[in-house]
């Protein structure tokens, strides 16, 4: 009785009211992009001489690469833990975390002064840049991660190439070439899904240390030492509440039941990793002594407030509780507050906390820059449900997918 | 050889898997060691004779090819002094006034510092910016990509970026006039500055000389050169009448600016040895609780 899930392609129709409004800011997202290409940085952003970055480095890049960690998090539990029981979310941790990368690149590319040159990295090296490591590790996570990708395409492929017409003849040579990736990929898999365990927490922590050179311009709330651990652990715990989340969202999206039972597996690793991560970060906080900046209330002060109680505290007590957990409605609540946790928290590091000694004014984002970044995030889910429409991805009960797979899957595919 | 470490750990790792055993062994290296201070140039600005008369900023855009006005612009316009003023995207060096409970304001030229362990040098994702051995720090257009890093490190937030240019944006930064200086110029501010308020020469002179003037002169100067110690020490050494916090100075620390960062950048790869033990490591318990698992399927 184990297989009974199996990952298929959900026949759904694309279009519905919500993915219309998605594309819509999808494209208004586009429009901002245009004219940063074509005007400069300057003329879209409101960035500045004392202000070098500001949300498209604070959520585009840094929340991006927090919130893909379920990539990560649930490979090393299904493939080096070889949990079977959580099978069925890999392949969606898998594609949120491939497609977050890709945003991921767009948007540090989209940031960049001279975005063309995105590839210098990789013959400019500069070991003692935290920046350069974050970079690489990024550029080859993403390669790994679309390898790890490979098999789903195979698998949904396979025998089933057919093009129609002048394109005939390429439909053997591409079937081959699937059948030789699925054959060499399946033997050699294990040493990319551990090169993705390995990258990530190798950049989730070099993340932290980014803002670690600003010392003298960095709110003492935030900036220490161990900012890259702090970073790794936050990565970590936010990982399954993403998952969960996610897969409530979908489930609710496409009318499927969720999979309480794995969902709430998951669920019972999240309140000791939240713990772990609120013990260093109040370690740090007595170590260091900055609790006294708690005591005056500015919008340092408040903002690590609402990161701590909200994004840490709340759900940590509610991830212990058996009521929340198996309730769809409390994990959901419960998963949404690590996320907005880890959000305030990239934000308050790369943003609140730096305080560079010349500003005037202090940032705030115009409306071409979230613009971009709202359009960012349409445009990744517009594709999470293309990809899930095409791909075999998400897992239902084998029943229900056996009579009809067959002859749906072309007409959907195009 | 960090870099071809680095590159060696990617490849390797990515298409083989790698026993710690042999990256671990043969490529320990001693550190590179610190270049004598003997061989590095620096500027003394002494505060208290600059009349802020600006012939510096004029000389610097004349030196650097950036548009600019006559000189004579440069002594009349004293109305840009009711600001602070930064440098810009045109501007590499400016002059600030403050006022002072003395018979005189006190002006103050800024600049790039120059550290001697400069913080946009290690954090450059690219290595767009060199450290010469005469202590200038000089940033390369081949390779800058515009992330604007160096913006966030340098703790006297001296780069500029150019917000304005939707292609080539380039950093804008003193250079200590390196092309002039390495033909046996001097730099550009230097050479005009009427009163002498700016000394080029060996740095460890400069410190003598700045520590005789306050000797000579305990009433007329703040005990403090700075630059001497901040982050490291600077090639450029203020002289002022009063404390450095009253002219926006940053209050820094005598540790470099890059020293955390560095040391934790150099600790996680130190021989490459925490990623790939941690490679291991996963490679083996993947393959332990594989192979819990295929016994228990056979029995
Ligand atoms: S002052 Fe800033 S830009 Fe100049 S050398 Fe130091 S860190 Fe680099
Ligand atoms: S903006 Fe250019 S010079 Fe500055 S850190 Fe980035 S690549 Fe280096
Ligand atoms: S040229 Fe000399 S005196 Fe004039 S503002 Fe510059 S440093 Fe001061």
């Amino acid at each position: 009785m184990q297989n009974i899930y199996k990952p298929v392609p959900l026949k759904r129709h694309f279009l519905t009211p919500g993915v219309m409004i998605l594309i819509v800011l999808a494209f208004n997202g586009l429009v901002f992009l245009a004219l940063r290409l074509i005007y400069g940085l300057g003329f879209v952003t409101n960035l500045d001489i004392q202000h070098p970055w500001g949300i498209w480095i604070a959520i585009d890049v840094a929340c991006g690469v927090a919130l893909a960690s379920g990539g990560f998090t649930t490979a090393a539990l299904g493939h080096v833990l070889h949990r079977e029981k959580y099978k069925v979310i890999l392949r969606p941790a898998l594609l949120t975390a491939m497609l977050g990368y890709t945003f991921v690149a767009f948007g540090v590319m989209v940031d960049l002064g001279r975005w063309y040159y995105i590839w210098h990295p990789l013959i400019y090296w500069n070991g003692s840049s935290p920046l350069f490591e974050v970079g690489i590790c990024v550029m080859f996570y993403l390669t790994v991660l679309y390898i790890e990708f490979i098999p789903v395409v195979t698998e949904r492929f396979i025998g089933k190439v057919n093009f129609k017409g002048l394109l005939k003849f390429l439909n053997i040579p591409i079937d081959s070439i699937l059948r030789f990736l699925d054959r060499s990929l399946s033997k050699t898999m294990f040493i990319f899904v551990i090169a993705g365990v390995v990258l990530s927490t190798l950049h989730q922590s070099s993340l932290g240390t980014l803002m670690v050179v600003a010392g003298s311009k960095m709110h003492p709330l935030w900036h220490t030492p161990i900012l890259p651990l702090l970073f790794l652990l936050s990565a970590i715990s936010v990982g399954f509440p993403m998952v969960i989340f996610e897969s409530l969202l979908a489930a609710r999206s496409f009318k499927i039941k969720p999979e309480m039972e794995v969902l709430t597996g998951l669920a019972r690793m999240v309140g000791p990793l939240l713990f772990v991560y609120f013990g260093f970060k109040l370690g740090d906080m007595v170590i260091r002594g900055t609790y006294v900046y708690l005591e005056v209330i500015n919008t340092a002060s408040v903002m690590f407030m609402i990161e701590i109680v909200f994004g840490v505290l709340v759900p940590l007590r509610m991830f212990f509780s058996e009521k929340v957990i198996h309730s769809k409605l409390g994990l959901f609540i419960a998963s949404s507050f690590v996320i907005l946790g880890i959000f305030l928290n990239r934000i308050n590091d790369f943003l609140v906390a730096y305080n560079p000694p010349y500003a005037v004014k202090s940032y705030f984002p115009s409306i071409g820059e979230i613009s971009v970044t709202v359009g960012f995030i349409a445009l990744l889910v517009l594709l999470y449900r293309i990809a899930i429409i095409i791909f075999p991805v998400i897992s239902l009960p084998s029943r229900d997918l056996l009579p009809k797979s067959k002859y749906e899957i072309k007409g959907e595919s195009k | 050889m960090p870099n071809q470490n680095r590159r060696d750990f990617f490849k390797t790792s990515l298409a083989l898997g790698v026993t710690v055993s042999g990256l671990a062994s043969g490529k320990l290296k001693a550190e590179t060691p610190k270049v004598h201070p003997e061989d590095r140039m620096g500027v003394l600005v002494d505060t208290t004779v600059c009349i802020g008369c600006r012939s510096c900023e004029y000389a610097c855009k004349v030196a650097h090819n950036l548009p600019t006005g006559s000189l004579e612009s440069y002594h009349d316009d004293r109305s840009v002094f009711n600001k602070e003023r930064r440098p810009g995207e045109e501007v590499l060096t400016v002059v600030n006034e403050y006022k002072s409970n003395q018979e005189f304001p006190i002006d103050v030229k800024v600049q790039c510092m120059h550290c001697e362990e400069p913080a946009c040098v290690a954090s450059c994702i690219v290595h767009a910016f060199t450290k010469h051995k005469d202590g200038s720090v000089t940033w390369d257009t081949g390779k800058c990509i515009g992330c604007r890093y160096c913006v966030i490190a340098c703790p006297f937030q001296v780069p500029v970026f150019q917000y304005s240019k939707a292609l080539q944006p380039n950093i804008m930064k003193c250079d200590f006039c390196y092309d002039r200086t390495s033909k046996g110029l001097l730099p550009a501010c230097v050479e005009i500055c009427p009163v002498e308020a700016l000394t080029y020469g060996k740095k460890v002179e400069l410190l003598q000389v700045a520590k005789g003037r306050i000797k000579q002169k305990p009433d007329k100067y703040f005990d403090h050169i700075y630059g001497e110690y901040e982050v490291g020490g600077t090639s450029w050494l203020y002289l002022s009448s009063t404390n450095f916090s009253n002219l926006d100075f940053p209050k820094l620390g005598e540790d470099p600016a890059p020293a955390t960062s560095e040391s934790i950048q150099h600790g996680l790869f130190r021989y490459f040895v925490p990623p790939v033990a941690l490679y291991t490591l996963l490679g083996g318990i993947m393959w332990l609780t594989k192979r819990k698992e295929n016994s228990e399927e056979e029995e």
